[in-house]
């Protein structure tokens, strides 16, 4: 599993006091991997969210403190990692293998 | 109706760009998709500039549908096939919408513009131009959208499907997780409302799950046939993917699609609210 890197992306506006935000990147091969599906599932593995990561790899999901899982999806591989969340920021990073 | 008169694979949409007739249309929440590759002579339709009312929460109204199909060179003859991001959410909408206002042949390409993505199917960033028409819109088919009032008439004695995920049905979530949570309107359901997620009716690619797996779906969650539907989620794209299902691909009868959903249900003074 690579070490997770610092993640970025802009937070301005964004109340982390009230709001939970799941972020991170996509990885693979040591690279990130833009235009990757990345969903958000709830503890009982429903789909909660889907985004497209960025040109850098990004993704970001508002969710609220609890257990998600993070899947995804791409043409080069699919990936998953469970997230514990808490309100505020939480960082992760998903690599995908095949 | 049936799944193939609805319904068409990738496969069939890239054996068919650019045959007269066809008008193929990329629908986006985020249209800067389009922007960085669409199908080659696709047209694109923003949700929302293109089609809600700039000022009040409704539609763009008849005339300004037409003006629309007329400028995007949209003939009332052509078969429109949608497609879009989000899993085909907004061009299901569409697919709505275009019915709303009696458009005859539209079809969706399944799985949208994920499945072509990850099939890794080519992208085009030419500008598409079409010469205009004169295009002219049916009076709404009110038959197939619901408004608040019947909802709130409705409880107990319709199916109300609340397509959202069980996270928003309970209220723990107040918008899907993509977006901030930070909403004037109260969390929760409607009362008897059954929460069947637009999720549950396609593969993680975003194809349309099977007929014999959809009506299994349906039936196992509680679905009466022998009553008439409506369908919500927040803002009634999702709500469109199951009308999708239920009314075009399963058949069923008297089948409304509720686009004010959530947004205007959860915030109305006085109306019961189950959490």
């Amino acid at each position: 599993m690579c070490g997770a890197p610092k993640q970025g992306g802009a937070l301005a506006g964004i109340d982390l006091s009230t709001q939970t935000v799941i972020q991170g990147q996509v990885w693979r091969d040591g690279a990130p991997v833009a235009g990757a599906y990345v969903r958000l599932l709830d503890a009982t593995d429903e789909f909660t969210a889907e985004v497209v990561t960025s040109p850098e790899g990004e993704f970001r999901f508002f969710a609220a403190p609890g257990e998600w899982k993070l899947r995804s999806l791409a043409p080069s591989g699919r990936g998953e990692r469970a997230v514990s969340a808490e309100v505020g920021l939480n960082e992760t990073t998903v690599v995908l293998d095949q | 109706m049936s799944r193939n008169d609805v319904l068409v694979t990738a496969d069939w949409a890239q054996e068919h760009l650019g045959q007269p007739g066809l008008v193929f249309v990329e629908v986006d929440e985020d249209t800067s998709a389009y922007d960085g590759g669409h199908l080659e002579g696709a047209v694109k339709l923003d949700w929302k500039k293109d089609l809600q009312d700039p000022l009040r929460r409704d539609f763009v109204d008849k005339s300004g549908f037409e003006k629309l199909l007329s400028e995007r060179g949209i003939g009332n003859d052509d078969t429109v096939i949608l497609y879009g991001g989000n899993n085909n959410w907004f061009a299901a909408y569409a697919y709505w919408y275009f019915k709303l206002y009696g458009h005859q042949d539209v079809k969706l390409i399944d799985g949208g513009r994920k499945k072509w993505e990850l099939d890794g199917r080519p992208l085009s960033k030419d500008p598409v131009e079409r010469p205009a028409t004169q295009y002219v819109a049916q009076d709404p088919d009110l038959s197939i959208r619901a408004f608040r009032d019947e909802v709130v008439a409705s409880i107990g004695s319709k199916n109300i499907i609340d397509v959202r995920s069980p996270d928003e049905f309970s209220g723990k979530i107040l918008a899907p997780a993509h977006l901030p949570q930070e909403m004037a309107q109260k969390g929760g359901h409607v009362p008897t409302a059954k929460n069947i997620p637009w999720s549950k009716a396609a593969n993680e690619d975003g194809t349309f799950k099977s007929d014999e797996q959809l009506e299994k779906l349906y039936a196992e969650q509680g679905f009466d046939d022998g009553k008439a539907t409506i369908a919500y989620c927040r803002i009634g794209e999702r709500s469109s993917h199951t009308w999708f299902v239920l009314r075009e691909l399963l058949g069923k009868t008297d089948v409304k699609n509720y686009d004010g959903s959530w947004v205007e249900y959860g915030s109305l003074v006085g109306v019961p609210i189950e959490k």
